[in-house]
């Protein structure tokens, strides 16, 4: 499958879905499926994609909340399967698009490629597994937390950049989340 | 005791997240966090999901604290790169290990690194001397952070934590 077409795919019809993409490439596909406020796209900070969503998730337990995130951002934060895992958000969906590559860097790559299986590390932590053809379901409906690894191929493709400035990035979502609240005391 | 009074500006400031790798010098707050309906406690694999869970809590428009032991600022740096770029709101309470009467040498390098590091980073470090300065400091840390978007940690010092040696740790 091609990433830009499983993240659209991902992002059609979103409602009022809230969205975290780990740095590099799933930032750029989320970008490419339609910027929105909405939307937390990483620049930095790799590994920290799917606590991100889990602090977000635990803070607005009636909004559903979906992680996009690649292999390596995921494998440099496997410890917070475990800990989403303890705390069973049912609202969160973490999703990563594994082309086992690390794609901003050269395509070198990444553990998934010689086998690591970051779904069965899910799973032994206690996040359920879905496939595919089922994630529809589980980001808008299903009690979660979930999680699938989708193989996408490994491609180079345009950027399609986001915001880069981060203080902008959390302001904007707070105030489409929050409304006035974002900026009360 | 001081845990007890953390623990009360902690509620009355509306912190609800409250992220923690543990620490001796942080058991009983750890406990009044998990006994209280209002707060989530969340333990964590290492430090550094601690930073990335008070941001998205932030995003959602929760307000959280963070409770590690000095060896814990090590793992944070790179993920503190993202709470300056952002302005995220932080409040780190760090127990301090490797200052005054230390009985572990490995504890000493990073103990005694933890205020440089926090500073390259961003993070304003408060340190009170005493034990009568931590719950003032926390309350001062807490308002900081969440009127003026820093990110602050407060250093409890090894002297009030009193831990003397591994067996006075484990019994604890």
């Amino acid at each position: 499958m091609k990433r830009r077409d499983v993240v659209r795919e991902l992002l059609s019809d979103r409602k009022d879905l809230l969205v975290v993409a780990g740095l590099g490439s799933t930032a750029w596909d989320i970008t490419a499926a339609g910027d929105s406020p909405l939307s937390f796209p990483m620049w930095g900070a790799m590994g920290q994609a799917a606590m991100i969503g889990l602090g977000l998730a635990l803070a607005q337990p009636k909004r559903r909340v979906l992680v996009i995130t690649g292999d390596g951002e995921m494998l440099m934060g496997l410890g917070s399967l475990a800990t989403i895992g303890v705390q069973q958000p049912t609202n969160l969906t973490v999703v990563v698009i594994d082309n086992e590559r690390y794609g901003e860097t050269g395509m070198q790559q990444t553990h998934t490629a010689h086998g690591v299986d970051l779904a069965g590390v899910a799973r032994s932590c206690g996040v359920k597994v879905v496939e595919f053809k089922d994630l529809a379901g589980a980001i808008h409906k299903q009690p979660g937390p979930h999680f699938a690894a989708v193989k996408v191929d490994a491609e180079k493709i345009p950027l399609v950049l986001p915001p880069r400035e981060g203080a902008l990035l959390k302001a904007r979502f707070r105030r489409a989340l929050l409304g006035e609240q974002a900026d009360a005391e | 005791m001081w845990p007890e009074e953390i623990h009360r500006e902690l509620s009355g400031a509306g912190v609800r997240v409250v992220g923690y790798v543990p620490d001796a010098g942080h058991k009983r707050l750890i406990e009044l966090c998990q006994a209280d309906k209002k707060m989530r406690a969340v333990v964590l694999t290492t430090e550094e999901e601690g930073i990335g869970l008070a941001a998205g809590a932030w995003l959602g428009g929760q307000k959280s604290v963070l409770l590690m032991q000095s060896s814990g600022v090590g793992n944070v740096v790179n993920a503190l790169g993202m709470v300056r770029e952002c302005r995220f709101p932080l409040v780190t309470l760090v127990t301090m290990r490797g200052e005054q009467g230390e009985f572990n040498p490995w504890q000493v390098p990073m103990g005694q690194a933890v205020r440089p590091v926090l500073e390259a980073m961003g993070t304003v470090v408060h340190a009170p001397a005493a034990e009568a300065e931590i719950v003032p400091t926390v309350n001062a840390a807490l308002r900081l952070a969440y009127n003026s978007y820093a990110s602050v940690a407060v250093l409890i010092p090894q002297r009030v934590i009193g831990i003397k040696s591994f067996q006075d740790q484990a019994s604890r």
